[in-house]
């Protein structure tokens, strides 16, 4: 169970980057979240056989991971895990549109190609940034940024349960699955009946555990919200950041810098 | 079965968040009615242990490779659909900052194909007319296999379809569907013995968490056409003003379904604010105008309108767009190590 372990540690780490105290990670939730949206947008409102104007966009990540100082292994690696869904979608580019679309030196390449490697670069921008904006902004700042922006309360409030209890059940759950390999051997006892038994188990405990929970914060006196003690405003730095990003993504979308940076070298 | 961003254009991606975000409003509402403190921690413990059991794998019988829950159902026979509903859009939201899976802008899609079928057409149609109160293990067992199945296979046809309308790829809606029904009939067989399993499990230990939800009419509402209409009503004006929004700016796969309501290929255009800014934009622009200009090609290129017709890019440009592509990037990595640099120094 090499697999548990490894994700279940990296929420830890993604937690524990979003906790440093750089210029990006002091930048108000809500402004990262809906420049990182922003940047999503214009990413993807490129069309599928745009590859030289996406270039430009790689400045956002690559700025956030280096300002917020974040290992850009982290980023790698979660883009490894998760790719394998995209570039399965997209192998059937090349297949099926062949056509030409750029001579270079003699070499075709056909348009399925390039749009095949406009959905990686796509895939790579957007994924990026949602995991620096993870890695930059906690976990709590972002569910307090939903709440300003209306998101219904019990939706936010379902974003912070979830989270707090998730490490108290992942934990529960890899001491489940130790004492299931330490009982049992080869593929024996990891079918699907057992698995039942063991979920159900699981979930009833789970389900006594939110019972306990509800009467620990009645004691408490819970009054069906869930307070943040750190206060976050928007100061000028935060406009300065969202006003700065979104007119570049702005900039970027409409003027094609790379054939410009491009055309200019060939003249010298 | 995660949809992914890159795989979405912002019409598509736009309207799915749309939808999903109202879903959540409109349930958020329907729990604030009759709210029972108890649920909510109920609800998030339920959420964190979605995630937590998904990471306890089991073999499938025959194949021997391995699965894990999904869960859809089980919430939904647990909490009734507007809880689950909410409960399986937070999972979503955090697995989709957490675990990178799919993305930002893919989340609605997300939300929609695992939350809106298992919760508002499995559940109240399938499952919930299969149970009644006093049925038996088999009864619940065949419940749960038929809405598990029903639910994914509407959630894999749903990517499906929102692949072909985003049109960045180039899979064959026929093939696609051909290869994404069968395995979700597969996952949806197994997804629902388990389900089945774990209802029933419940059933017998504490039936008082299961009578609780059918006891509650407003947490499991009788479907009132009313209701339903009402749903798709906001539905539909929050789908037309996510589409007038960004058809405007992205002209893409959506083009065929707007002619198909609208008698042509763009929305009627409002001529102020942010519709006719992106409007200005996409003038400024005009690339790729048209979605199957494949049957067109050799188009005269349009200098002076800016219109950029694909077969026509010479090989000087390609040549100058290769080279900039290097340079930008090389600028950038260089901008990057700088501030690496610039930091460790500081610091």
């Amino acid at each position: 169970m090499l697999n548990f372990d490894k994700e279940f540690f990296n929420i830890g780490h993604l937690d524990a980057l979003s906790y440093k105290k750089t210029f990006i990670h002091q930048i108000n939730p809500g402004i990262k979240l809906v420049v990182t949206l922003f940047f999503i947008v214009t990413v993807v409102s490129f069309s599928k056989y745009d590859v030289r104007q996406l270039i430009p966009f790689f400045l956002f990540p690559v700025f956030v991971m280096s300002a917020g100082d974040i290992p850009a292994a982290v980023v790698l690696k979660k883009l490894l895990v998760v790719s394998p869904f995209v570039l399965f979608a997209g192998l059937f580019n090349p297949l099926f549109d062949t056509s030409t679309a750029y001579t270079v030196s003699g070499i075709n390449v056909s348009r399925g190609w390039v749009s095949y490697i406009s959905l990686i670069i796509k895939f790579i921008l957007t994924i990026s940034s949602a995991v620096l904006l993870i890695a930059t902004t906690s976990f709590p700042g972002i569910c307090y940024a939903l709440e300003k922006m209306r998101v219904p309360r019990i939706f936010v409030m379902q974003l912070l349960f979830i989270y707090r209890y998730l490490f108290v059940l992942a934990e529960e759950a890899m001491r489940i699955v130790r004492a299931r390999n330490m009982r049992t051997f080869g593929k024996q006892g990891s079918g699907i009946k057992p698995f039942i038994n063991i979920v159900s188990i699981f979930l009833l405990r789970s389900i006594e555990r939110s019972e306990r929970i509800y009467h620990a914060i009645c004691a408490r006196g819970f009054d069906g919200r869930i307070r943040l003690l750190k206060n976050f405003s928007i100061g000028i730095p935060d406009v300065l950041f969202a006003v700065l990003s979104v007119s570049a993504f702005l900039m970027l979308r409409i003027y094609d810098v790379t054939e410009l940076i491009g055309e200019a070298a060939l003249k010298h | 079965m995660h949809m992914s961003d890159a795989l979405l254009s912002p019409a598509v991606g736009g309207t799915f968040w749309a939808g999903s975000m109202g879903l959540i409003g409109y349930c958020a509402k329907k729990l604030k009615e009759r709210m029972d403190e108890r649920m909510i921690p109920l609800m998030g413990v339920l959420g964190a242990f979605i995630f937590a059991a998904q990471m306890i794998n089991f073999t499938i019988p025959a194949t021997g490779s391995s699965g894990h829950l999904g869960g859809g159902m089980i919430l939904a026979a647990l909490l009734g659909p507007y809880a689950a509903f909410i409960v399986i859009a937070s999972v979503l939201t955090i697995q989709s900052l957490f675990f990178a899976d799919g993305g930002i802008l893919a989340l609605g899609c997300n939300i929609w194909n695992l939350g809106v079928y298992p919760c508002f057409i499995a559940y109240p149609l399938i499952y919930k007319v299969i149970v009644r109160p006093g049925s038996g293990p088999k009864r619940l067992t065949a419940a749960a296999i038929l809405s598990a199945v029903a639910g994914l296979q509407l959630g894999a046809f749903s990517v499906v379809l929102q692949t072909v309308l985003s049109g960045r790829s180039e899979l064959p809606f026929g093939t696609f569907v051909y290869m994404m029904l069968p395995v979700h009939l597969a996952i949806g067989l197994v997804e629902g013995f388990v389900t089945a399993g774990v209802i029933n499990f419940v059933k017998t230990a504490r039936p008082e968490i299961l009578e609780s939800v059918s006891a509650s009419k407003d947490l499991s509402p009788r479907y009132s056409l009313r209701n339903v209409l009402a749903v798709f009503l906001v539905l539909a004006v929050l789908t037309g003003g996510a589409l007038s929004w960004f058809a405007s700016s992205n002209p893409d796969g959506l083009e065929w379904s707007i002619e198909k309501v609208f008698g042509k290929p763009e929305l009627p255009e409002a001529e102020h604010g942010i519709s006719l800014l992106l409007s200005k934009v996409q003038n400024r622009t005009a690339f790729l105008p048209d979605y199957d200009f494949k049957n067109k090609n050799e188009a005269p290129a349009d200098a002076e309108s800016g219109g950029e017709w694909w077969p026509n890019i010479g090989e000087g440009t390609s040549v100058s767009g290769i080279l900039g592509s290097a340079m930008v990037l090389g600028m950038i990595i260089l901008l990057g190590m700088g501030i690496k640099v610039f930091r460790t120094r500081k610091a």
